[in-house]
């Protein structure tokens, strides 16, 4: 099976409609992040607090944004998570609502609010907000198994086993203390009974980030990705020319603009996760650009009378066939990532599924074309293939597999 | 040719059974969940996909400098009472934002030889200034500062690792963070508390330095027959630490000890390790003028008996007192290196040196952890088959090649993760699709070249030979090029960005092998059996 065979597409002749596409795309998104949204970090950026809570009802986002306001919390953002049944719910604050010297305390406040809308009963704990070290420390402090002085491990053990029933077989949020009829020994459940009530939600997880960190983090995760820019171009440049090196750079760079440049448009938050999508579709960008350069290199020795152009457009013709299909094939592994990732790596996998077309289309249409551009711009129009093609490069490495 | 070939085979197969190794090391059983069993416990997940919680800390290190620069102020008034030199005022400038800075203020003229003569004796982590007036300034070397803040660090951790063994947490990491200074990174899995690990990790230990009177004895009964079946009066018997086999504290040992302490832990001014006249490990130590005089009594009636480092009523080290100890002691025995540090970070690690300030917070429940390595683990495996299944009907035969490759190179990845203990997290697996798409284009590469060669009219041999050749020098330039970002990504980034970077460089590694090697190796297994002029099959 063959889809494309001695293709002749003149890329080369398309090159304004390249660059109006990419100058499109490029300031659309520049326009949004610097006039618009901005660059959309997300807490592990910009410092903040997220909460998320699962609850055992279809939960009324109007009531709990009622409740944050009962408790004097501003405009937190509140929103549904993930698929409709499982009940979840995101509850968001802004960095200047965390407090440097008590981190937590947008979360205690969250919690408490949530608290409020319920049926409090005097005195008791919740049992679906308790971890397993605290149960035990409860457990410890009751001793309803008599155990004496060896007790700590078998009541760890007794409230991990607690705690996996709620998160395993409840989904995080039981609905009685009774529930734990059968799972626990019935003395404990007993003594339990006397001191904990069931709310109707659970935290489920929780993230936290401190302005100072986030900043770190910014500054950290875009110096290692303009080192790392950095060192491909070095290796490009030994390894065909320097003008090679800056073209597959800027390609990248292009990519990684109109990404960012989506997700700002789209108000998406940039995550961490999403960063290193970013640092995937860098490498995959790369990876294409090169398999195009390579063609040209070698043509360039294979056709010395021809026009560098002409060459140029010879080589991407003839990888398209590989082009399409790697793209394609990686494109369809992403998509089911998207389509099937679930809500925690939605944003991962969108920046993938744009990435890749991006960075498809770049090492066509930015890489190659730059190559051309430098050498007419240096030897004026009449110029031939003067572009060095390091042909001691190939000499370099042994060619034996 | 032949005989090479079977080489090469043998070759692929013991290094599918290595990385098979990895990935399951000696399985219980070779059931199903006995197999995953195994695998779990070789290939560690990170947090975000196990559950857990997530802390960054800030040790805030000038408190220890403050700390220090106190101790250095009570020394100095001391020694010049004892020199009779007068002055009118010693203070801390600016504590918070200098707190290495030691201010002296009216030291009359005549005693200013003294003076300096007091400075250098006793206070050589300092350097002196003169002002107008008879001023003096005293600043902490910054070699010292920096030595100091480094140790706040360490002890920080070491008193935090000391505090959550108390949880009985599986493989927690305790580490300094490479983000910002002075930072530590906690993470403990399966903790889903983070307000309890809060309080456990701000308690304060109980540092005491007692009297071993007898042990060690591997079991109760042994220590009480030995002591004939009663305990002396003034003294109780504790559990120990294995001693000197740091973190194997499952061998029980039991000791009979003074019930009362020396010296406790606030007593204790500094501890280092260092090495003695003979170049012997030891560990130095100093105590607060209080602390001293009662040490000194004590170690002046026991030479030649043992002592008993004892943290939260557990024997930690226990040495034999060589002289009477005032308040700069040495705490001598056949120690290792390693132990000497082992024991001055004890020693040290009674109390937090330093406040600390929580910079992050996650937890992960564990159900939310499981949900998204279940979507992720669907997920990949329905692209990798629709990526399998392709490669089969466009490559036909050669796309077995490609399904083989790729399979092993999963293989290989998993198995590298095994062996190295490095953990898998969320990015990790971004590596992993990386990965996976470098590894189809390299194939992808190689059969459109050997394509390619054959409509030039090559015949078969000669095609493989060419397209191998060929894509060779392009997968070659693909890979070392995003092998060297992924290198740079590990040493700049943390966290995260590293996760990503392991993977991503143990997979190309891999590809190299599955795609250009063993790729080559089933072709030329088929080209053997290939009648002279027959059609390859790609």
């Amino acid at each position: 099976m063959e889809f494309f065979r001695n293709t002749n597409i003149d890329f080369l002749g398309k090159k304004w409609y390249f660059l109006a596409f990419s100058l499109i795309f490029s300031i659309a998104g520049l326009f949004s992040i610097f006039f618009w949204h901005g660059i959309p970090f997300g807490v592990d950026f910009k410092g903040g607090t997220l909460v998320y809570v699962k609850f055992a009802e279809t939960p009324d986002l109007n009531q709990i944004r009622s409740a944050m306001d009962r408790v004097g919390l501003k405009d937190p953002k509140i929103q549904r998570y993930g698929e409709a049944g499982n009940n979840e719910v995101l509850v968001a604050l802004e960095q200047r609502q965390t407090n440097e010297s008590a981190l937590d305390q947008g979360k205690n406040t969250i919690i408490k609010a949530l608290e409020s809308g319920e049926q409090q009963q005097a005195g008791k704990m919740d049992l679906n907000n308790t971890g397993p070290s605290s149960l035990q420390q409860y457990l410890l402090s009751k001793d309803p198994l008599h155990l004496g002085i060896d007790a700590a491990p078998k009541y760890l053990a007794i409230a991990q086993q607690i705690d996996d029933f709620r998160n395993k077989q409840r989904g995080g949020v039981l609905k009685s203390v009774d529930d734990l009829r059968g799972v626990a020994p019935a003395e404990v459940v007993g003594v339990m009974e006397q001191d904990f009530y069931t709310s109707n939600f659970a935290v489920r997880n929780v993230e936290i980030v401190g302005p100072q960190v986030g900043g770190q983090l910014r500054k950290q995760a875009l110096w290692a990705t303009l080192y790392s820019l950095g060192g491909m171009l070095i290796y490009l440049w030994y390894r065909f020319e320097l003008i090679y090196g800056l073209g597959a750079v800027v390609a990248c760079f292009h990519d990684t603009i109109i990404t960012i440049g989506f997700f700002s448009l789209l108000n998406k938050d940039i995550t961490l996760t999403v960063i290193a999508a970013i640092l995937t579709l860098i490498g995959y960008s790369m990876n294409d650009t090169i398999v195009v350069y390579d063609r040209i290199r070698e043509n360039i020795k294979l056709l010395r009378r021809e026009a560098l152009g002409d060459i140029v457009n010879k080589s991407i013709n003839q990888t398209l066939s590989r082009t399409i299909l790697t793209s394609g094939l990686t494109f369809l592994t992403v998509l089911s990532l998207y389509v099937f990732g679930g809500e925690v790596l939605r944003g991962f996998s969108l920046a993938l599924v744009i990435g890749i077309l991006i960075g498809t289309y770049s090492s066509i249409a930015v890489a190659a074309p730059m190559l051309v551009a430098y050498t007419e711009w240096r030897v004026g129009k009449t110029g031939r293939a003067t572009l060095p093609a390091a042909s001691s490069a190939r000499e370099k490495i042994k060619v034996k597999a | 040719m032949k005989k090479n070939l079977t080489v090469k085979v043998v070759i692929i197969f013991a290094v599918l059974i290595f990385f098979l190794f990895g990935i399951f090391g000696v399985p219980q059983s070779f059931t199903p969940a006995g197999l995953m069993a195994s695998m779990q416990s070789r290939i560690h997940l990170g947090l975000d996909l196990k559950g857990g919680t997530h802390l960054i800390l800030q040790v805030q290190v000038d408190d220890a400098i403050n700390a220090d620069s106190d101790r250095a102020i009570e020394r100095l008034k001391e020694d010049l009472k004892a020199k009779k030199v007068n002055y009118a005022e010693i203070a801390k400038p600016d504590p918070q934002l200098h707190p290495e800075l030691i201010l002296i203020k009216g030291v009359p003229s005549e005693s200013i030889s003294d003076f300096r003569g007091v400075i250098s004796d006793r206070l050589p982590d300092y350097d002196l200034a003169s002002g107008p007036d008879n001023t003096f300034t005293l600043t902490m070397k910054p070699a010292v500062v920096k030595d100091t803040k480094t140790k706040a660090q360490q002890q920080a951790i070491e008193t935090i690792r000391n505090r959550i063994d108390q949880l009985g947490v599986s493989e927690p990491v305790i580490q300094e963070h490479g983000l910002g200074d002075y930072q530590i990174l906690v993470q403990l899995p399966g903790v889903d508390d983070p307000a309890r690990v809060k309080e456990i990790m701000q308690s304060t230990a109980m540092l005491e330095i007692r009297q071993a009177i007898g042990g060690p004895y591997t079991s109760e009964q042994e220590a009480m027959q030995a002591n004939g079946g009663v305990l002396p009066a003034n003294a109780v018997l504790m559990k120990g630490r294995n001693i000197g086999a740091r973190g194997q504290d499952n061998a029980d040992s039991y000791w009979v000890i003074s019930r009362a302490s020396a010296v406790s832990g606030g007593d204790l001014r500094t501890a280092d390790a260092g090495r003695d006249e003979n170049g012997r490990p030891d560990v130095k130590f100093t105590l607060t003028g209080e602390g001293g005089r009662r040490f000194a009594a004590f170690t002046g009636a026991h030479v030649g008996e043992r002592l008993a480092v004892v943290l939260d009523n557990k024997v930690m080290e226990v040495a034999t007192i060589q002289e009477q100890i005032h308040d700069e002691g040495r705490i001598t025995g056949s120690f290792t290196e390693q132990q000497t540090q082992d024991l001055s970070l004890t020693l040290r690690s009674g109390a937090l040196p330093a406040g600390i300030k929580y910079l992050e917070e996650r937890t992960v429940g564990p159900s939310l952890g499981a949900d998204s390595i279940r979507a992720g683990v669907r997920a990949a495996l329905f692209g990798m088959i629709a990526v399998m299944v392709f490669m089969l009907v466009y490559y036909r035969f050669a796309g077995i090649n490609a399904d083989l490759g790729l399979f092993l190179n999963l293989i290989i990845l998993l198995g590298f993760l095994g062996f190295t203990g490095a953990t898998l997290t969320l990015p990790g697996i971004a590596g992993v699709i990386l990965t996976i798409g470098m590894g189809v284009d390299s194939n992808v590469l190689i059969f459109e070249r050997i394509r390619e060669e054959l409509r030039h009219g090559k015949t078969p041999p000669s095609a493989v030979e060419q397209g191998f050749a060929h894509a060779w020098v392009t997968i070659v330039d693909t890979h070392v090029t995003t092998i060297v970002s992924a290198i740079i990504l590990f040493l700049f980034g943390t966290g995260p960005v590293r996760g990503f970077a392991v993977t991503l460089s143990f997979g190309l590694a891999a590809n190299l092998f599955t795609s250009v090697f063993v790729s080559r190796v089933i072709f030329d297994a088929i080209l053997n059996r290939h009648q002279r002029g027959e059609a390859l099959s790609i």
